[in-house]
């Protein structure tokens, strides 16, 4: 039906004046479970189908959505989408431009191993409860939570250049958090990633593969164990992130920036600008030598949030070089802004988080390239630092020049050694003055493709999954401390 | 379920009415085999103009339908939600919900679902809002987009407009209705180095001046031209109604009695305590007239008006049902719906406010930071209620009791429970609209030893 659904829009649109349409069904299954101290918390399943349809009509964009999906519903549908255009058209400075592109027919499914919809409920539950238990065993833990939450996402793209691409998507994702509360400080620790744990293109594999329950009592004796830490001193430090919180760092000050519809003023309003104005593409020194970072949605890359075969506007995944050697080299573009600064093609990052939204350029995986340090080796080389690890807080401006970060644990590095812990440890900086100060990265086997599933952009709101691969990185000269300064 | 005297106000042309609502609701009801069963069916339609660079770069409309039902089974529930409304997948969605509650272990605090209330009636739909059309919205925003060519500026924003119609209802009898209208225009004007931003939102599409906002946001721009550096530092702050609500916004969720009894809340060991200054007072209030959403909670409990802070002092908490039973408190109808792991919230705050100006507040300031937008607020430190952002689209110096011009964007990094503590003078309170937080009843306030921690680069 999906494909009788998409034609019947298409051929609505183009009999109504669509100079372009494209449509998306998508059909979209979620399960959220969630435990707090011993008891099952959140436990829903939804299922949310629908059509999206985008046109150009009289040289401007209109979008409608429904989920009435009768022949009657459908048509009035796209005959609104058209119409709506036709409003847009009172406001046109000049016509809307797309960059070419090619007709594929093509069906695609992210690989994995368990459908987390055919593993029993009770066997999810239970190893939430079974993690709950083993961190509230800790002694001083006063609310221990977890989380799993489950999508599949079948969807048909078709578009009136020809194209017909089905693509389903099995994503998965878990986490566990203790927090422990005393005097007047409330101090916490997850695993494997806060906000949610680790998010992935995966099946039930990465639950099982994440030992919640093994990992528990340490998230527990953290959490307790950081009410004695001392404080995080105010200054200028040397500071080691370990990879999730590499992963947000480049999510917020790498990924937002690059994406051309903020640097072209169209997210002024909301999500904002970009410091990375046109004239800087291949000029600017974004980071020191070693720093190469790339925009990867093909499936190679790894299971990121960010990864798929093709992108919402039918162009198909690519990897893009966005920092080479340190030198900015690309952003991120769809079909009309590629047009706009003169590129002959998109490289593929338009996305909707369902079929009653707007696709728009998202980030797909931004990953920084691994280095050749070995773990061991790195601490091993710094004589005085701040080792940080699991975001706790972050806050970039507007056009993603000044940032402050805070994570869960640090701990201080002495001499080549790991020593005590630090508590509430914070940083911040300019982008471009931080990613210069990078003088190592760790190798491959220390990368992790992180999944960060609450980005928020666009009006309306939308919410998307990105990844983002890294492993432990030094700066140097940073600025420590700041968040808690009086 | 019983029947129905209310008015349908759908408006012409709506893809349901109210009786297709509680038809559907009906057909659930009917053929569940849960020992009880709850349904929510929220219909929407809403519509999205968003212009940039001086033009309409995205039009969208959508139509929505969700149906939501949760079964109890055996002391046990859960939850199934599908836009699908054919027989086969309704009946599914109940045969889902209960099987998630069958398999998970019994829930000692599980009440059972209330029966039927009253409610104190709300009237938040207006038919101009409901029946604005994109030719309508095309043509304000073509006025602003003109406006700014003309000053030789540039415009982006968004002019949004919907209805929602929502039914509760459950097997022991509790019938809920709501339907509500909302409207929202934003605008940020650009220049070469500065901007300036204003927003509005209403139920009533009436209410909201595009014109009006756009010449603010212009003349705010325009005042902030050539921005200067000033050093960061602790200063008298000047913040708009939108500045207050996107800090206070993080507040809400600590007068939460589950948050309390889940040892996350800043008000542990603080109720009853003097925490913030005289001329602070809040309550939770779903009945002003400047608020939103309906009379009624999660769990069809009907809201009442809280007062949480009275004269500075924490005063009362927000009550689910079962958080209620558990703390020996009454319900407040704040609760979310069923199963979920927060509890409840006071989702419609509305502070005293006072009745100073702005221009009062900067005519008194010998040297400060007036503020019109916050943006990226997040919590640094839960307990001492820290919070990191930024300022954004128009920070002025105040000097010698006049604005002096516009400096860079500033970081801040500010405890919200001190800065309540430090206010020197509020005005009215008013329906304001930020980011960070949804709409309430707040007012402009002048707060002395605001921390300005570092500043950026525009």
């Amino acid at each position: 039906m999906m494909q009788d659904w998409a034609n019947w829009a298409l051929d609505t649109a183009k009999s109504r004046g669509a100079t372009y349409a494209d449509v998306r069904v998508m059909d979209i299954r979620q399960r959220d479970i969630s435990t707090k101290n011993g008891e099952v918390g959140m436990l829903a399943e939804s299922e949310s189908l629908g059509i999206g349809i985008r046109v150009v009509a009289s040289g401007a964009w209109g979008f409608a959505s429904t989920d009435r999906l009768t022949r009657q519903g459908i048509d009035a549908c796209a005959a609104e989408a058209v119409s709506i255009a036709k409003a847009s058209a009172l406001a046109k400075r000049e016509n809307v431009k797309l960059a070419p592109e090619q007709a594929y027919v093509d069906t695609w499914q992210n690989p994995f191993l368990k459908d987390p919809f055919r593993i029993p409920v009770e066997r999810q539950i239970d190893l939430l409860l079974a993690a709950d238990k083993a961190m509230r065993a800790v002694k001083g833990v006063t609310l221990a939570e977890g989380s799993m939450s489950f999508h599949k996402i079948d969807q048909l793209f078709v578009s009136s250049i020809g194209s017909s691409i089905h693509q389903i998507k099995m994503i998965s994702g878990a986490g566990i958090v203790a927090t422990a509360f005393a005097g007047t400080d409330i101090q916490k620790r997850s695993y494997p990633n806060s906000f949610g744990g680790q998010h992935a293109l995966q099946g039930y594999e990465l639950v099982e593969a994440l030992d919640l329950v093994g990992n528990a009592p340490r998230v527990g004796e953290e959490a307790v164990a950081l009410h004695s830490a001392a404080q995080c001193p105010e200054g200028t430090s040397t500071i080691i992130l370990g990879s999730s919180q590499l992963g947000l760092q480049i999510h917020e000050s790498i990924g937002h920036p690059i994406e051309l519809d903020r640097v072209l003023g169209m997210e002024a309003n909301f999500a904002g600008m970009s410091f990375l104005t046109l004239e800087k593409l291949r000029k600017l020194k974004y980071g020191s030598d070693i720093v190469n970072v790339v925009a990867d949605a093909r499936l190679e890359h790894g299971p990121g949030l960010g990864t798929f075969a093709y992108d919402d506007e039918g162009v198909p995944a690519q990897c893009t070089p966005i920092i080479t050697n340190g030198l900015f080299t690309g952003y991120l573009s769809n079909r009309e802004t590629a047009s706009a600064i003169g590129e002959n093609r998109s490289n593929g990052t338009m996305r909707t988080e369902s079929w009653n939204r707007l696709p728009i350029i998202r980030m797909t995986n931004i990953s920084i390239n691994p280095g050749s340090w070995k773990y061991d080796d790195l601490i091993a080389d710094t004589d005085d630092a701040i080792l940080m690890e699991t975001n706790r807080s972050w806050s970039i401006d507007d056009r993603r020049y000044h940032f402050q970060f805070s994570t869960e644990i640090g701990w201080e590095i002495k001499g080549g050694k790991r020593t005590r812990m630090i508590k509430n440890p914070s940083y911040s900086g300019i982008t471009t003055e931080f990613w210069n100060s990078c003088d190592a990265i760790c190798s491959r086997d220390y990368w992790t493709l992180w999944g960060t599933p609450n980005c928020g952009k666009g009006q309306p709101m939308q919410t998307m999954g990105t990844g983002h691969g890294a492993s432990p990185a030094r700066f140097r000269n940073i600025k420590v401390g700041v968040a808690f300064a009086k | 379920m019983s029947p129905r005297k209310k008015k349908s106000t759908a408006p012409k042309g709506a893809r349901f009415t109210a009786s297709d609502l509680e038809r559907i609701a009906e057909r659930i009801l009917k053929f569940s085999e849960a020992d009880a069963t709850e349904v929510d069916v929220d219909a929407g339609s809403d519509a999205l103009t968003r212009f940039a660079n001086n033009t309409i770069h995205q039009n969208v409309a959508e139509q929505t339908l969700t149906i939501s039902v949760r079964a109890v089974v055996d002391g046990r529930t859960a939850r199934a939600t599908t836009n699908k409304t054919d027989e086969e997948s309704l009946r599914r969605t109940v045969s889902t919900a209960m099987s998630l509650a069958k398999n998970q272990p019994k829930n000692p605090d599980l009440l059972p679902m209330l029966g039927r209330q009253k409610y104190q009636k709300v009237s938040r739909f207006f038919a101009p809002t409901a029946a604005t059309t994109p030719q309508d919205r095309a043509r304000a925003v073509t006025r602003v987009c003109k406006m700014a060519e003309k000053a030789k500026q540039t415009a982006a924003g968004i002019f949004s407009t919907g209805y929602s119609q929502m039914i509760s209802a459950n097997s022991k009898g509790l019938f809920a209705r709501h339907d509500e209208t909302d409207a929202e225009f934003s605008i940020t004007i650009l220049e070469e180095n500065s901007s300036g931003w204003a927003k509005a939102n209403s139920a009533d599409v009436r209410a909201i001046d595009p014109d009006e906002l756009a010449e603010s946001a212009s003349k705010k721009s325009a005042d902030s031209r050539e921005p200067r550096e000033l050093a960061a530092g602790h200063y008298t702050a000047i913040l708009s109604p939108s500045a207050v609500l996107d800090m206070v916004g993080f507040l809400f969720y600590d007068f939460a009695a589950t948050s309390v009894e889940d040892k996350r809340s800043c008000l542990i060991g603080r109720m009853g305590k003097k925490l913030f200054g005289d001329n602070i007072t809040i309550w939770d209030d779903a009945y002003h007239a400047l608020q939103s959403g309906p009379p009624y909670d999660g769990e069809g409990v009907p809201r009442q008006k809280v007062l949480l802070v009275d004269k500075g002092v924490p005063k009362n908490l927000v009550y689910s049902r079962a958080t209620a039973k558990k703390m020996k408190a009454k319900p407040t109808g704040h609760g979310f719906s069923l199963p979920n792991e927060y509890g409840e919230a006071p989702m419609n705050l509305v502070f005293a406010g006072g009745d100073k100006s702005v221009d009062d507040m900067i005519r008194s300031t010998e040297r400060g930071v007036l503020v019109t937008r916050l943006w990226y607020i997040r919590e640094v430190d839960p307990y001492e209620k820290i919070l990191t952002g930024m300022t954004r689209d128009g920070t002025f110096l105040v000097e010698n009791g006049r604005v002096a011009g516009g400096i860079r964007n500033f970081r801040f990094n500010q405890s919200i429970i001190e800065a309540l503590a430090n206010v020197e003078m509020l005005g009215p309170a008013v329906r304001a609209a930020g980011e960070e937080s949804f709409e309430m009843v707040v007012p402009a306030m002048k707060v002395r030893n605001f921390h300005f921690s570092e500043v950026t680069k525009f």
